[in-house]
This record gives C-alpha cells, sequence and structure tokens, in this order.
C-alpha cells in the first residue's frame, strides 16, 4: 500500500435510536498525529461517535477503520489499538490510585516490567504522584479525570479516543491535563476528542462540527474561521448586558453574542457599521473599553456556522 | 461586627469550618453577600465549594462557625433556611421518568407551594425555562440544557429570595450555557441573591463578585474588574506559533519565563521582563525549530488569574 492508513476512517456511519437518526450518514478521516475536536450542541450526537469509534456500539450503516483496522468485522483487535475514555471512566472507589492503575495495566495485559516506566511519568505530569495510596473515591472531580486519563493510557494506544474528559475539571487540572495530550501528541499519538470547552478545541489541529447528527463542516480551525461570513466586531466592555441590548437589532448585525469580558457581533460591512455600532452605544450612554474588528473564537464558528440550534433555544 | 448589619445582609459567613474526621474541607471562611448580588465561587475541585454550599443550605452541620442565611442561624434553624432558598445541585436532581410538569408538580409539593398557587407558578417556570410546548415530555429524553432550566425552574417554583446554584453548566453546550445565564440575571434583576459555583472562567465574567478558594480558604473576594488590575505573578504576553507542543516543553525551560498555560491555539507565558521576553523568545524558539508568529503583552483572563492565585499545585 502505498500511503499509510488513516489513523481513524469512517464512511457513510449511521445510527437510529426509533426514530431518531443520533448519527447521520457520516464521513471523515483522522490523519495520523492529528488532535481532531468534535464540538456540537448537546445531543447533536458526539458520544454515540465516539462509542462506535471504540468499538462499544454498532452503527446501523457504515464503515469504520482504527488503524488500518475494520472496527466491525473485528472489534476486539481494533481495541489493541486504540484507548477510550468515556465520560465515565470506571475507576473503582474502593481501590486506590495505584490499584486502579494496576487493574488496567492488568486488563490491557501490560507486561509488569512496563508499568512503573509508563505510569510515573504520567502520574507526575498530572501532579498525582502525592496521592498514589488515596482511594480512588476521595479523589475530587478533577483528580478523577486525570487518573482515568492515566489509566486509558497505561497500554500506549496509538488511538486516544476521548468523550468530554475535562467536563467539571477546574482550570488548573485541565491545564494538566492538555499538558499531557500534547506530549502524547509528540510521540506520534492520534487524539479524537470531544469537549464543550471550545477554547479547548481552538488547540484541535482539525474541528468537526456536529449538528443534530449531521458533520456540517469539518475542517482546519483557521479554515473554518475564514468560512465565517461577514466581519467580526468584538465591544469590550463591563457592561455586557447593557451593549448587547444597544446593538441587538441595528442594520446589518447578524448576530450578537456575549462573551466573558463583552460582546461579539458579526457586520455585513465593517466600514459603514463600526461608526453605527459607536453611535449606538453612546445614544444609550452604555460604556464600552474599545471596539474593534477581531478574529472570530471556535465559540463565534459554532454560532455563526451552526446558526440556529436542535436545543429549541 | 453589629448584629443588625449582618441580619439585614442575606448571606453572612463567619468563620465557618467544616472537617471531615482528620481532613479540613472548610478552614475558616467569611464573607458577605448583598441582596440582588450574583457572586461567582470559584474554586480547583476540593476546595470546598460544594461542602460551603451544602452547610449553606442546612444540609451539612458546620463544625465551627457561624452562618446566616435570610436571617436564619443555617445550623440551628435549617428548616427556616431552606423556606427562602432554592438549590440546584450539581447532577439536576431531576426524575428522568417522569415528564416536565410532574416533576414541577412533585418538587412544587416537597417545597409546599400552595395547591391554589401551583398551576400559575409552574405556568411562570415553564415560560421562563422555555419549555413551553415540552410539558409532557419525558425527562429523560431532554438534552442537558433543557434539563438544566428544568431544574432551575423547579429550585424556583416556590420563589426563594436565594439561590444556591452547584456547577449548574457543567457538561452542558455553550449556547445554553448563555441563556441559563440570561435567566440568572433576570432572577437577580428581580432582587433574588445567587451563590453559583462554576469552572467555566468564562462565566466569572457575569458576576457582580467573585469569591475564589483553595483548600477550604478564601483566597479572594471582590469585582471581576478589581481581580484583573490587581492580577499577581508579573507580565503576561500571548504567543502563536506553529507548533504548540514542542513550544510548550522549549518555554518551560525558558530563562525570565516563570509559566506557560495553552489558550485556544496561543500560549499564555508568564514572564519577568515583559520586553526582554518580547526580544529574546523568538530567537530562543527557532533555534529549537518553532517559528513565532505573534509576541505581544495580553490582558489576563480569568483562567490566567485562576491559576496564579490557586497555584500549581493541586489541593490535598
Amino acid at each position: 500500500m502505498a500511503a499509510p492508513d488513516p489513523a481513524i476512517a469512517v464512511r457513510g456511519l449511521t445510527k437510529r435510536f426509533g426514530p431518531i437518526c443520533a448519527v447521520d450518514d457520516l464521513t471523515f478521516e483522522v490523519e495520523r498525529g492529528a488532535i481532531f475536536g468534535l464540538v456540537g450542541p448537546d445531543g447533536a450526537g458526539k458520544t454515540a461517535v465516539i462509542r462506535m469509534l471504540a468499538g462499544v456500539m454498532r452503527p446501523d450503516a457504515g464503515r469504520i477503520s482504527v488503524d488500518g483496522v475494520d472496527v466491525l468485522a473485528a472489534a476486539e483487535t481494533a481495541k489493541r489499538h486504540l484507548s477510550y475514555m468515556p465520560q465515565r471512566f470506571g475507576l473503582y472507589d474502593d481501590l486506590s490510585v495505584d490499584e486502579n492503575i494496576r487493574f488496567y495495566a492488568d486488563l490491557f495485559e501490560v507486561p509488569r516490567a512496563l508499568r512503573e516506566r509508563r505510569t510515573g511519568p504520567l502520574l507526575e505530569a498530572s501532579n498525582m504522584t502525592a496521592f498514589r495510596t488515596r482511594l480512588a473515591g476521595q479523589l475530587s472531580g478533577g483528580m478523577r479525570q486525570k487518573l482515568g486519563l492515566v489509566c486509558a493510557l497505561v497500554h500506549t494506544p496509538q488511538i486516544l479516543l476521548l468523550d468530554e474528559p475535562t467536563t467539571g475539571v477546574d482550570p488548573v487540572s485541565r491545564r494538566d491535563f492538555w499538558r499531557i495530550l500534547f506530549d502524547l501528541r509528540e510521540t506520534g499519538v492520534t487524539i479524537f476528542i470531544s469537549t464543550a470547552y471550545l477554547d479547548e478545541a481552538e488547540r484541535c489541529t482539525r474541528l468537526g462540527l456536529l449538528h443534530e447528527g449531521r458533520l456540517r463542516h469539518c475542517d482546519t480551525p483557521q479554515a473554518l474561521k475564514a468560512r465565517m461570513p461577514g466581519t467580526l466586531v468584538a465591544i469590550s466592555s463591563t457592561a455586557a448586558r447593557a451593549v448587547r441590548d444597544a446593538v441587538a437589532g441595528l442594520p446589518g448585525v447578524s448576530s450578537v453574542l456575549m462573551v466573558g469580558d463583552g460582546v461579539h457581533v458579526v457586520v455585513d460591512d465593517r466600514d459603514r457599521r463600526l461608526p453605527e455600532l459607536r453611535a449606538a452605544l453612546e445614544a444609550k450612554r452604555v460604556a464600552y473599553d474599545a471596539i474593534a474588528v477581531a478574529t472570530p473564537t471556535v465559540e463565534d464558528l459554532f454560532v455563526g456556522l451552526l446558526g440556529s440550534r436542535g436545543d429549541g433555544a | 461586627m453589629s448584629a443588625a448589619t449582618a441580619a439585614d445582609a442575606p448571606i453572612v459567613v463567619e468563620r465557618l469550618v467544616k472537617r471531615f474526621g482528620a481532613f479540613t474541607a472548610v478552614d475558616g471562611i467569611s464573607f458577605r453577600i448583598d441582596r440582588g448580588e450574583i457572586v461567582g465561587f470559584l474554586g480547583p475541585n476540593g476546595a470546598g465549594k460544594s461542602t460551603t454550599i451544602r452547610m449553606l443550605c442546612g444540609l451539612l452541620r458546620p463544625t465551627a462557625g457561624e452562618a446566616r442565611v435570610a436571617g436564619f442561624d443555617v445550623a440551628r434553624e435549617s428548616e427556616r433556611v431552606r423556606e427562602h432558598i432554592g438549590y440546584m445541585s450539581q447532577k439536576f436532581s431531576l426524575y428522568t421518568d417522569l415528564t416536565v410538569a410532574e416533576n414541577l408538580r412533585f418538587f412544587g409539593g416537597i417545597y409546599r407551594v400552595p395547591a391554589a398557587l401551583l398551576a400559575e407558578r409552574m405556568r411562570f417556570v415553564i415560560e421562563m425555562a422555555g419549555l413551553t410546548g415540552r410539558e409532557e415530555a419525558l425527562v429523560g429524553t431532554l438534552a442537558g440544557g433543557w434539563k438544566q432550566r428544568l431544574a432551575l425552574g423547579c429550585a424556583i417554583l416556590h420563589r426563594p429570595p436565594i439561590l444556591f446554584l452547584d456547577e449548574p453548566t457543567s457538561g452542558v453546550d455553550p449556547e445554553s450555557r448563555r441563556r441559563f445565564w440570561d435567566l440568572i440575571h433576570n432572577l437577580s434583576s428581580g432582587g433574588i441573591t445567587v451563590l453559583v459555583s462554576t469552572h467555566y472562567m468564562d462565566e466569572a465574567e457575569y458576576c457582580d463578585r467573585i469569591a475564589l478558594i483553595n483548600r477550604g480558604r478564601l483566597v479572594a473576594f471582590d469585582t471581576p474588574a478589581a481581580m484583573k488590575r490587581d492580577f499577581p505573578g508579573g507580565e503576561l504576553l500571548v504567543l502563536e506559533c506553529d507548533v504548540l507542543g514542542a513550544a510548550f516543553a522549549a518555554l518551560e525551560a525558558a530563562p525570565g519565563v516563570r509559566d506557560v498555560a495553552a489558550f485556544g491555539n496561543t500560549l499564555h507565558l508568564l514572564v519577568e521582563d515583559r520586553e526582554g521576553a518580547i526580544a529574546a523568545l523568538p530567537g530562543y524558539l527557532a533555534d529549537k525549530g518553532v517559528a513565532v508568529a505573534r509576541i505581544e503583552p495580553v490582558a489576563p483572563t480569568f483562567e490566567d488569574i485562576f491559576v496564579q492565585l490557586v497555584g500549581r499545585k493541586e489541593a490535598a
């Protein structure tokens, strides 16, 4: 074979739950060494996709190949090439951190001689070395997620499937978590991750925007941003709500998004609309610190490319 | 402080302590929240946020110290406290095999909403939460954002003046989170006092004040603007480059760099000397095969503040 197989190749993947088509004819590839981010609103089908990739849920139609192995024909072989971390990783609360790791090492048949060499650095990178003897049931949420990752990585898979691994995890622990992912990527591991934190989506080399079971867009974050219609204007203000109310519905303004420290609006014509936005804010006496054209974030993409959503919001 | 002013504020916490065996989960925290304020409760996992909220709800007895909620002592008058508060836990305690309307009726019973008022309150909640037309849907079939708004609706069915929300937006998508915060602000405009914990740092900006705790201690209690102004730890730069992973490792060892963190597809660097770093780092990285596209000063985000105040090491 000329070119190496992609890490993950999916064709026509479909999953129905009764009358609902949760995953609707997905086709995509993930190249080796990529960090592929799957983003989309709640109920878009992210978890179903990852479960099918992991070989723990059977699709109604389509083909999945992981590391060149047909997941549907040879699920057990495929599982040797990947590691799957579900949203709730199965830790034993009454076992210690070390004992949980040992359990998964046994499960994955990791040779004893290799175990400490693999787990030592992982525990170190996640700031967990001091807690090796603590019962998993007494760990905080962030540490549980990190232990889940250590357990999932104990057999050094080539492909890592992570389903919202950082939900409910504090910023310091999220940083530790991503530090480990960056290191893994350096060693050539392919990472497929779903996340509700859109700042994490920015770090992915490729993004798939999933909406109502369909892959609506799939490209690099930069290419997706170039696809955004209109120009993004950022207004920073401590009175974000007042800014939003003052600019929503103005002519040429197609989307108004509250962000942490202000408001993002999409306008059709920057030269014309910037002065109009300023005038509207001044007319309503709304204080703002700055108003300027800005690069869209993944969150802007989410709203701009997916538009109205299935959440009924 | 005088008893009169203390009684006026809806939430007053004085040297509150909670120990579990040898472990001190909450270690003598004190603060006061004014009427109609939205206070964001931030801190690492295991810092004591949920424990504090549970004590303030009268669900957990403090080991020492005192807290008054709606003027009632949380230890001695927990029944009275509960009449004045709404509490939404991380898990959205809803019955998934009941419909939206059945859940509301159930919580109406728990909170002893008079039968004559229940229909009107339910209408208000359903409308507020955007659940119109879904009254007969089984809760188990709803997406996360809907469940979350229903859980908030259940918590305010009895019109409490004080709301405790424990990570209400965890695992909910961004659009639903924004919509949820609109609801919080509407409630706050109506005079309701809100204490809300979160791990989403953008949400910290939506709060009137922030209470940041670490290892059971209050490390900051101020407005978001003041906390940004007083950013500790050095000068902050943003760096954009081609290979994030390699740059990360190289910068951690770079002279004058105190801390490196990924922010979206950029890195935030905490440095001793801003000008020196801007001059030196592109060359330093080029030697290691990393091309710098942009390096410039940047204003701290809440994540920068959080990490600096809480530190690298996790609470035990």
